[in-house]
């Protein structure tokens, strides 16, 4: 199977902190990756390299075999519109929208119309649970809901990669596994790649396979005889 | 799990055939490992040696398929003595990892690389327990659920230690 993601020899340093230091990783089309490691270890840049937020100083990165990390920021920016959806630790949802307006941000951001951005919006919100959430603003949900409202803001564009960092890590066991079954629950059903970071063994569990990284490196689980 | 005195802990709802102790047991706990009624019936009968079980007097002359058994007054002391005594946490001081990683340091071998491997064993079959959680009802996502979080400390530890693996090393060898 063809990779969506291919990744090679990766670095990237922030001032004099490497952070990656030669990576390589490739990711299957409708496959969910966790990316674990230690606080520091490199994790959340090889995720944000992966989804073109960040330029790596060195190596490439390829979206369905077009390399990224060459492309201008508008490139970039129009990728991360229309193929990737992003959820992060806190949803940063806009707070002066409703649950409903910050689901159909991206669309109206892609040029739909109001009233069918509307629509989709409030059949994502569905589909997560939240009918009868609509209306509500940020503060006004919890975290749990406020997660859920995220997921559905980054799955309304039906994005080819889903790009979560750390989606559970401010939510107690039971909202992180309620939020996690309905996030795997969707992007099976749609075939959406996930890359999702994660320090929490119990959210990694819901992928197909975890990358490790280690002081900048990918650590692969071999032993002395392989 | 101790399996006599759970059985004996089903006889105190009710007076029970063994045929339906062992359904009601199954259907509780047995999800990997149901009972063999010859199980059941040893079980019976070592508890009825005991003075913890003692079958019906109406019914005492037919097989053991045809009895009913009810708990003694022994055997609701028992019962509430087991019930009540906490469990003593699992014996980990003696851990088989914990000393594969000292050897290997001790050795000169690649105790990240066992770390690692440990690791991905017990990432596997947190995955494979997460899919049994999909779908399944609460007695079982609790069931689940428990032996998840045994194996996460078990990853925990694993992170930490290969953290210090450095710091370890100079003390196994000093």
């Amino acid at each position: 199977m063809t990779a969506i993601l291919e990744a090679r020899g990766l670095r990237k340093s922030f001032d004099r902190t490497e952070a990656l230091r030669g990576v390589d990783v490739s990711i299957r089309r409708g496959e969910i990756v966790a990316i674990m490691g230690p606080s520091g270890s490199g994790k959340s840049t090889l995720l944000h390299c992966l989804a073109g937020v960040t330029v790596p100083d060195a190596g490439t990165v390829a979206f369905n075999g077009t390399p990224i990390s060459t492309l201008d920021e508008t490139a970039r920016g129009k990728l991360r519109l229309t193929d990737f959806g992003f959820v992060f630790q806190f949803g940063q949802l806009l707070p002066e929208l409703t649950a409903l307006d910050n689901v159909a941000v991206p669309l109206l951001l892609a040029g739909e119309r109001r009233g069918t951005a509307a629509t989709r919006a409030s059949e994502w919100l569905g589909r997560l649970g939240l009918d009868g959430k609509a209306q509500r603003r940020p503060q006004e949900l919890s975290g749990g809901e406020a997660q859920r409202v995220a997921i559905a803001r980054a799955l309304v564009t039906k994005p080819a990669v889903l790009f979560a960092d750390e989606p559970t890590g401010s939510l107690d066991s039971l909202a992180a596994e309620a939020v996690m079954r309905i996030m795997i629950d969707l992007v099976r059903e749609a075939g959406t790649t996930v890359v999702v970071v994660t320090h929490d063994p119990r959210t990694a569990a819901y992928a197909d396979r975890d990358i490790i990284v280690r002081d900048g490196h990918v650590s692969v689980a071999l032993g002395e005889a392989a | 799990m101790d399996s006599a005195l759970t059985l004996l802990g089903l006889v105190s709802l009710r007076p029970s055939y063994g045929y339906d102790l062992k359904q009601l047991y199954d259907r509780l706990f047995g999800l990997r490992k149901p009972l063999a009624f010859g199980q059941v019936y040893a079980t019976i009968a070592r508890m009825i040696r005991d003075g913890l079980l003692a079958p019906l007097g109406e019914e005492a002359g037919d097989g053991p398929d045809r009895k009913r058994y009810a708990v003694t007054p022994d055997g609701e002391r028992r019962l509430a003595e087991w019930m009540f005594t906490p469990d003593v946490p699992s014996e980990t001081l003696q851990n088989n990892i914990f000393a594969k990683t000292v050897v290997a340091l001790l050795t000169g071998r690649d105790a990240h690389s066992l770390l690692d491997i440990q690791r991905a064993c017990h990432m596997e079959q947190m995955r494979s327990l997460t899919r049994l959680k999909q779908g399944a009802g609460l007695m079982h996502v609790l069931l689940y659920d428990h032996a998840l979080f045994h194996i996460e400390a078990d990853l925990r530890w694993i992170d930490m230690t290969a953290a210090r693996l450095t710091q370890l090393r100079d003390e196994v060898l000093a």
